[in-house]
């Protein structure tokens, strides 16, 4: 479960003074669902992740994922969340074994389920033909693979996924999409953001639109579709987006 | 605070460094290689340098000296100097090095010499250059010999004892162990280069797994797992620390080497006298060591503080370059003749290990100033390393852009 009450982040920039990349977001993702975070480049999404996987600490309000209050718990936060974004490299000199064991050792496994769970995961993933290449040496799909297994090596409660499909083929897209879905059928927390609308029609139990940092609104595609009287989801996002893009420019 | 997560991001960022190329250059193979080979290959055209040096006549000009003509034949007669025609732009040879020296013969030398006058010779020489010097000692050693025997003749004339012009003899005498002369004459550069490659070690690994990561946008990776930031940097700061020493202890292991090549290859200094080697024990090692892990503490958590500060390595290597210039001052110290550990120089940093590890090195053990020293640099390298932590914990630093 994560709850979000009234996220906040504010940066301070030489030029511009103070930004606020993120204003008030408070939202709920249940257990068993996905719920996408759709906004356009600079929508505050990044951030808003980050601070659910306790990567930021927010300037103002919390989140509780588990039960465990961000700000409060953040290493109990992380013990509980996989985080996945196209940031989160591997390293280059470990093999995918090595990479997976590492998170697994950080996360607190005992050797003998690390060494289960691995099997488990690189049998599940097909990752077994590389496990002991460097990552420098993989393919982007074989880099993909070993960052889920990364994330899931200590079967989190929550999955986090930051733009996971940005610049990936269409197949390594479709192997990651598979993985999401996959995540909430086994009953995880799933909340990702992206701005690929296909992405969140195909995937999303729940839908929240972020601009400027703000959540303008959320729901299912039904109720969205029915509130804002349009069937295609891009049409409604500009319908929702475009006042406050004209009020911005206005200011 | 988890003393295993430590371990673990120790044991990840060993087995990465062990793989890198640069890392292993930087850290394993200069200083293993740097000093033999300069050693063979400067030692070796040293010793060719000074060898022909020796062979080689001195082109040597004599200004004046037409009325001295028992000079004039005492100078041809010398082994290994050549007389050249003179020339007023004598200055101008010895400046181009077509001539090695000039003397400069008053008129009526020999007559004045050989009347007790005191007549002046002068030596024109080119200060610094080794044939030059090598042509005025050949010179020197022709005018005290002739002054000697013309002394001896006056005396003889008078009939006088030849001794009479030496009352007592002054002999300097050395009544300190070779150890410590060593020490003296070259120890500085021990502390030196313990110091310099405790820095330089340091800062590739340094750089690797902070700007690095950042670059490589690993980070943001481990900064999503459960590991705290404290453990992260405690983590990462054991392999800088790591790397500072090994590439310290690998330096004097190889200079140690180094020193016994060279003494093989030179033996005996420009007046013959020998060139004192110094015994590396293993409880000078021990207590240079000692002595240096404050200080690899002191470089790990600054070089790891500023690394994480930029945004790349490039960045990163900009920062620390200027750096190493500010480390090399205070660590020459101990090179220069003149300088002392004094109660206030032991709070300096880097300066007071420097003279301390040239005193350890001697084999003395001022026991107040060892725990001084340490004492000092650790709180130094604890701040460092405090103010390292806290930078992990900063976001602004974490994803500046």
């Amino acid at each position: 479960m994560i709850e979000a009450r009234g996220l906040c982040k504010r940066f301070q920039d030489k030029k511009r003074g103070e930004i606020r990349a993120v204003d008030n977001v408070s939202f709920r993702c249940e257990p068993g669902k996905i719920y996408g975070l759709l906004g356009a480049n600079g929508a505050g999404k990044t951030t808003t992740l980050r601070m659910l996987a306790t990567i930021l600490e927010p300037t103002d309000g919390t989140a509780l994922i588990c039960g465990h209050d961000v700000v409060e718990h953040p290493e109990k936060v992380r013990a509980n969340v996989g985080f996945l974004s196209t940031a989160t490299a591997l390293y280059p000199r470990l093999s995918a074994r090595e990479m997976v064991e590492y998170f697994g050792r950080l996360n607190g496994l005992d050797e003998a389920t690390l060494k289960t769970r691995v099997d488990e995961l690189f049998t599940r993933l097909d990752m077994n033909d590389f496990r002991d290449r460097r990552c420098d040496k993989l393919s982007t799909g074989m880099k993909q693979k070993t960052s889920i297994a990364r994330t899931l090596i200590h079967d989190p409660q929550v999955m986090i996924f930051d733009e996971p499909t940005l610049g990936l083929d269409i197949m390594t897209a479709r192997a990651i999409v598979a993985f999401i879905r996959e995540c909430r059928d086994r009953g995880k927390t799933v909340i990702f953001s992206t701005h690929v609308m296909s992405e969140v029609e195909k995937l999303c139990d729940v839908i929240g639109i972020i601009h400027d940092g703000k959540l303008l609104t959320e729901g299912t595609l039904a109720q969205l579709r029915e509130k804002y009287a349009e069937r295609d989801l891009e049409e409604i996002f500009v319908k929702i987006v475009s006042p406050h893009y004209v009020l911005a420019e206005a200011h | 605070m988890s003393v295993r997560n430590q371990v673990t991001v120790y044991k990840k960022e060993l087995t990465e460094a062990l793989r890198d190329h640069r890392t292993l250059l930087s850290s394993i193979l200069v200083p293993l290689l740097l000093f033999p080979i300069l050693t063979v290959v400067l030692g070796d055209a040293a010793a060719e340098l000074y060898g022909e040096a020796m062979r080689e006549p001195s082109s040597v000009m004599l200004l004046g000296g037409t009325d001295s003509p028992a000079v004039l034949e005492g100078l041809r007669n010398v082994k290994n100097l050549k007389l050249v025609p003179t020339s007023s732009d004598y200055v101008d040879l010895i400046s181009n090095k077509k001539i090695r020296a000039a003397i400069d013969l008053p008129p009526g030398f020999q007559a004045s010499a050989e009347h007790g006058e005191h007549p002046a010779v002068k030596i024109y020489i080119f200060s610094g250059d080794l044939k030059s010097t090598l042509g005025a000692t050949r010179v020197e050693k022709f005018f005290t010999e002739y002054r000697d025997a013309a002394v001896r003749r006056r005396l003889s004339a008078e009939k006088l004892p030849e001794d009479l012009m030496k009352s007592f003899d002054i002999k300097q005498e050395n009544v300190v162990s070779p150890e410590k002369v060593a020490a003296e004459t070259y120890g500085g550069f021990i502390p030196y280069i313990v110091i310099l490659m405790c820095m330089t070690g340091a800062m590739y690994p340094a750089m690797d797994i902070t700007a690095g990561e950042k670059e490589r946008g690993t980070m943001e990776t481990i900064l999503s797992s459960p590991i705290s930031r404290t453990d992260l940097a405690l983590g990462k700061f054991y392999l800088v620390v790591t790397a500072s020493l090994v590439t310290a202890f690998l330096s004097v292991i190889s200079m140690g080497t180094s020193v016994a090549l060279l003494s093989s290859f030179v033996g005996k200094g420009i007046e013959g006298e020998e060139i004192p080697i110094l015994p590396m024990h293993l409880k000078t090692v021990i207590a240079v060591f000692v002595v240096a892990l404050p200080v690899a503490v002191l470089f790990a958590a600054v070089l790891l503080t500023i690394s994480l500060f930029a945004r790349s390595q490039k960045e990163a290597q900009s920062y620390l370059t200027p750096l190493t210039f500010v480390v090399i001052v205070p660590a020459l110290a101990a090179v220069l003749p003149g300088i002392e550990l004094t109660p206030k120089l032991a709070i300096v940093p880097i300066l007071n290990a420097s003279l301390l590890c040239k005193e350890l090195v001697s084999g003395t053990y001022h026991w107040n100033y060892i725990a001084l020293i340490f004492l000092s640099t650790s709180v130094y390298a604890a701040a460092a390393l405090f103010l390292a932590v806290k930078m992990f914990q900063r976001e602004s630093v974490l994803f500046r852009s």
